[in-house]
């Protein structure tokens, strides 16, 4: 049995990765600003699978002492074997242009996951155990007008798991990379456009059992990797007179 | 939260009638329950409601679906405490393994909470322990005025006005259950058949007949002397060892059934054939908790079987004394139209709950299925002329098409739960479409 950290634990992928390890009986830790929401998702994850889940109040907001918090968390609920980073945030294409949104984007999408990251990084490292699953974005593999400072800052994010990955593969911690097309969660909820949208829940247990297959990268649902590799090699003269 | 993320979409009930232009939103957090309750709105589980009960006209349909997390669960005693959008699917699978099994349960599992204290629903026990809601403890309703805790205890015109409110009190946020303990994941079961109506009813009144869970199966085609011949199925727990719960539907109607495959020949046949094959079980023998109590729900989609035109159900009650001479005339009617139901069942019902707008009533209640044609809405309305002649009422969980005068002659504690609605939504937020097309609010 081992102890898995999922910190933005509200989203609905967080909740399907949640149900699949605490079917395997994990103990989970769910860690988010929301603790009223969290202690909601934690007592159904104790109905359901008669497991552990522990409600962890951690805003990525702000980029703390993150290797402190990470040995007090430790002390107090005792060793975090894997971490799945699954918070992310995604305001309108307007509001993520400029001001503080703007700002905002980068902090928790790859700023405020990075700082929080590093410091699990090198304690798994020093312990030659755990596993990192961080979810970056189909967003992140082609800039385009409507949504490219959250693309970029998944983009940053996804460069920096791919980067993680090399470093602890050297330690055997394996580092894992989610890339979710539309999946039907909030952020996506009345959004015009969508299509082929895929259920959070089944996301969730795609990447429970992708981690443990050892996958470097997946795209989930997984013909996304065919649509992302005809989006990358359209030629950029072209692609920047299109309306995407 | 400052913007409403909606879709615009037609939707309908189970029975794919009324099709409505509908803004559908979704809550995903409990919090946001709170906001919604400011807002035009009315909750909407699975969907399940046959009609346009779980449909708002003038503001957002709000899905609750995210809203299915447990509490907390008792396995010594039973209670529960979940969401309202916890369906009794999910409850299903979480406490059938631990040896408790739904006091009360209706003839599928993919209801929510929330919408089987809005529809008060029925099971096939109603007779011995009354329906949904006498096992409901307690439920936090969001108001205008706040969430507020309502029991048959605590604000109890609120809870009573809820219960079987059709959704149109506020916003169920959590709900208390009590449960019922089992010995195994099967039944006993028992077929015994009846050559018509007079049989059937007499069986149903008789207590060596009677068991835990009743319930007879009719061929509304059959005609003359043979006139309401059916079958009774009678079952209880069993004891022995415990199973897991039910799992998913292995059957599914990939696509809706052309309108000719479903005509009065076919379906006599079919009922013909499933009364001989199920009349020769007359020997108790074991079912599985699944297709004892959800038999429909083993085929996804089902509707699809009416065909792309839709269908409606019609279940009516009607009072002890008058039941088999009302029966006997809907059945008539029935049979002379040639209305080809697959379904009809016929149930026996025990004291009446406090539920302001509850359906069942003393004496025996019938549901068909009835698919959509010319002529099907007129043989309704003639249907509710012999219904209310004889004292009954009609299940709103099931309607779609019913007048608002109907109505009023049906439910006598209307004007009451009229008034309590009126204190706990004085702006007329939460109305659905039923409560419109009704006059209800």
């Amino acid at each position: 049995m081992t102890q898995i950290l999922i910190v933005g634990a509200t989203s609905a992928m967080a909740r399907g990765a949640a149900f699949a390890w605490a079917a395997q009986g994990h103990r989970l830790l769910l860690a988010g600003r929301d603790v009223n929401e969290l202690a909601r998702l934690a007592s159904d994850i104790q109905v359901r699978f008669q497991t552990r889940a522990e409600v962890i109040e951690l805003d990525l907001d702000h980029n703390a002492d993150r290797p402190a918090w990470v040995v007090n968390l430790e002390a107090e609920y005792g060793q975090v074997d894997g971490v799945l980073l699954a918070a992310g945030w995604m305001p309108d294409s307007e509001s993520m242009r400029r001001g503080d949104d703007a700002m905002r984007v980068i902090q928790r999408n790859y700023t405020g996951p990075v700082a929080l990251l590093n410091a699990f990084a090198d304690v798994f490292e020093q312990r030659e155990l755990g596993f990192i699953v961080g979810i970056a974005s189909v967003a992140g593999d082609r800039g385009r007008q409507s949504n490219y400072p959250y693309g970029a800052a998944k983009a940053g994010f996804a460069t920096y798991l791919a980067g993680l990955r090399n470093r602890l593969f050297h330690a055997g911690v394996s580092v894992m990379t989610v890339k979710p097309g539309f999946v039907d969660t909030r952020m996506t909820f009345g959004l015009p456009g969508l299509f082929l949208v895929a259920d959070p829940m089944q996301v969730g247990e795609v990447i429970v059992h992708a981690q443990r297959r050892g996958r470097n990268e997946i795209y989930v649902p997984g013909f996304w990797r065919l649509i992302l590799l005809i989006i990358r090699h359209v030629p950029e003269f072209i692609f920047k007179r299109l309306k995407l | 939260m400052t913007e409403i993320a909606f879709v615009e979409k037609q939707i309908a009930g189970w029975g794919n009638y009324p099709l409505v232009d509908a803004r559908l939103a979704r809550v995903e957090r409990y919090a946001e329950l709170a906001e919604w309750a400011h807002r035009p709105c009315l909750a909407r589980g699975l969907g399940r409601a046959y009609g346009d009960a779980a449909i708002s006209l003038q503001g957002h349909t709000l899905l609750t679906m995210r809203l299915n997390r447990f509490l907390s669960f008792d396995p010594v005693s039973g209670l529960l405490c979940a969401e309202a959008g916890v369906s009794l699917d999910d409850i299903l699978r979480v406490v059938m393994p631990q040896g408790w099994f739904l006091p009360v349960t209706p003839g599928t599992r993919y209801v929510t909470l929330g919408g089987a204290i809005a529809s008060d629903v029925h099971g096939k026990n109603h007779h011995h322990v009354g329906s949904f809601s006498a096992f409901v403890k307690s439920i936090v309703l969001f108001t205008v005025h706040g969430p507020l805790r309502c029991s048959a205890e605590e604000n109890a015109a609120c809870f009573w006005a809820t219960v079987g409110g059709m959704g149109m009190t506020g916003l169920i946020g959590e709900v208390e259950l009590q449960l019922k303990p089992i010995q195994s994941a099967d039944m006993s079961v028992t077929h015994v058949p009846a050559a018509n109506l007079t049989e059937i009813m007499a069986l149903m009144r008789d207590p060596a007949q009677d068991d835990e869970y009743t319930v007879a199966w009719i061929d509304c085609l059959a005609q003359g002397e043979a006139l309401g011949r059916s079958i009774l199925v009678r079952g209880h727990h069993i004891d022995g060892s415990l199973g897991p719960a039910p799992g998913a539907a292995r059957l599914s109607m990939p696509v809706n059934l052309p309108g000719f495959c479903l005509n009065s020949h076919s379906v006599r046949a079919f009922n013909s054939l499933y009364y001989r094959w199920q009349s020769r079980k007359t020997a108790p023998h074991r079912v599985a908790i699944a297709p004892f109590f959800y038999p429909l729900d083993g085929i996804r989609d089902w509707p699809k079987l009416y065909g792309k035109g839709g269908f409606v159900q019609y279940q009516f009650v009607l009072p002890e004394g008058s039941a088999e001479a009302g029966i006997r005339e809907v059945l008539a009617r029935i049979s002379e139209g040639g209305n080809a139901s697959f379904l009809a069942v016929l149930k026996r019902f025990g004291a009446q709950g406090e539920g302001l707008l509850s359906f069942p009533m003393p004496g025996f209640t019938l549901a068909l299925d009835i698919p959509l044609r010319a002529g099907t809405l007129t043989l309704l309305d003639t249907l509710d002329t012999i219904v209310l002649a004889h004292g009954g009422r009609v299940y709103l969980a099931k309607d779609a098409r019913m007048s608002a005068s109907t109505l009023q002659q049906m439910y006598p504690r209307l004007a009451e739960w009229q008034s309590i609605r009126h204190q706990l939504d004085p702006n007329g937020l939460y109305v659905s479409a039923l409560g419109q097309r009704l006059e209800m609010c």
